[in-house]
């Protein structure tokens, strides 16, 4: 199939596969896929400024899909969400204008991948520690500890003093489960995650839905649907950003997408079955994958 | 665990395939023709792109979200 906008031809059905395994990572995980999805774009012959574009507009669409099972299962925080959209469109920026800085210095690539390879080998490590203590945990309990419900956390005690933050304004958010935490404790952690968004490019999920779960004590489920509600507006905005500079295909998304629409509705239909430690774990060599795809890049002179 | 399974992998894969058909006839009627208006779109106007490809990301997401659940409940009318 041809696609004129970026003049390259492209197998349809191959689009639509890794669409799918891309839905079910976003619908299970929370997670938007782009450090599986940007480079796959770019091996199969996209051009690498089409590539960040797309990989977008595609998140926006499976976001939609994926936050809406999530919702009819009641896993969104909709005042958590709105209130982390703020802070991730102003790290964004942040982001964006770290790398125009990097840019004139002509070291962009080596830097943003050094740092791209220490934070995913670094998030890797950690979740894989904690969500495998935490499951040591659940079967020391012992039987009736599979509930989907059952969250525990080896690492909750910095959540609770995250918590215990009290400058104003405090903001409850019932959903979640949390009587009273900082507004600027989550414009903080939402920050972080769109500074990660603007300067390393995609939805940066692998760095937000953990934060969520580690710095602010939202519980797993929770994490992943308000994750991939704020992922809609983010990545929105990042798309009409790309889209108005000539870096987007949407017919590239919109096949993508078809996959994507029923990857990520198994993904979000599984998350009930697993307990969040266990969601944690198999998120856990996620990360390193895209660290091992960066490392791959830079060996091989991958434009990032 | 194992029923539980079963009930998400059997709807799913009857899903699956009704909805390659929907897909083949979508890309055959809408995508193969709409690429040459986009096209055209991109090179004259980009703030209309950007607007025309948010929409359709967005259209297209709703739509396949409501066609999944159809079919998902046409499937279930149909096995009970």
């Amino acid at each position: 199939m041809f696609f004129p906008v970026s003049q390259v031809h492209l197998n349809p059905l191959v689009l639509i596969g890794l669409g799918f395994v891309i839905g079910v990572f976003g619908g299970f995980f929370g997670v938007g896929g782009s450090f599986l999805a940007g480079p796959a774009l770019f091996a199969l012959g996209v051009p690498f400024h089409y590539v960040v574009g797309t990989d977008l507009a595609h998140i926006v669409g499976k976001s939609i899909v994926a936050a809406r099972r999530h919702r009819a299962l009641g896993n969104i925080d909709l005042r958590l969400a709105f209130i982390m959209v703020a802070g991730t469109l102003s790290g964004s920026e942040c982001g964006v204008q770290a790398i125009e800085a990097l840019k004139r210095g002509a070291q962009v690539d080596r830097v943003v991948g050094v740092v791209t390879i220490i934070v995913l080998t670094a998030m890797s490590c950690f979740v894989g520690w904690e969500s495998w203590t935490a499951l040591a945990a659940i079967r020391r309990i012992g039987p009736g500890a599979g509930s989907a419900t059952l969250d525990p956390s080896p690492v909750e005690q910095i959540a609770k003093a995250v918590q215990r933050i009290k400058w104003a304004p405090v903001v409850s958010l019932p959903h979640s489960g949390i009587a009273a935490v900082s507004l600027w404790a989550i414009l903080g952690v939402a920050f972080v995650g769109g500074l990660f968004s603007g300067f390393l490019g995609g939805g940066a999920g692998y760095i937000r839905m953990p934060s969520m779960v580690y710095l602010l004590g939202i519980p797993t489920h929770v994490a992943i649907g308000t994750d991939l509600f704020e992922i809609i507006i983010s990545a929105g905005y990042g798309t009409v950003r790309h889209a108005l500079n000539g870096n987007v295909d949407v017919l590239i998304a919109l096949v993508m997408q078809t996959g994507a629409a029923v990857g990520a509705r198994l993904g979000a239909n599984l998350t009930p079955y697993f307990t969040g430690p266990r969601i944690r774990l198999a998120f856990a060599p996620l990360p390193l994958i895209g660290a091992v795809l960066v490392v791959y890049g830079l060996i091989h002179g991958h434009p990032h | 665990m194992r029923s539980s399974k079963k009930h998400v992998w059997r709807p799913f894969l009857l899903e699956l395939a009704v909805y390659a058909i929907f897909l083949l006839v979508y890309f055959l009627c809408v995508l193969h023709f709409l690429g040459g208006w986009l096209k055209t779109v991109f090179e004259h106007d980009r703030a209309i792109y950007a607007g025309v490809a948010i929409l359709l990301v967005i259209g297209q997401a709703f739509g396949l979200e409501i066609l999944t659940g159809a079919i998902l409940r046409w499937l279930g009318q149909k096995t009970s």
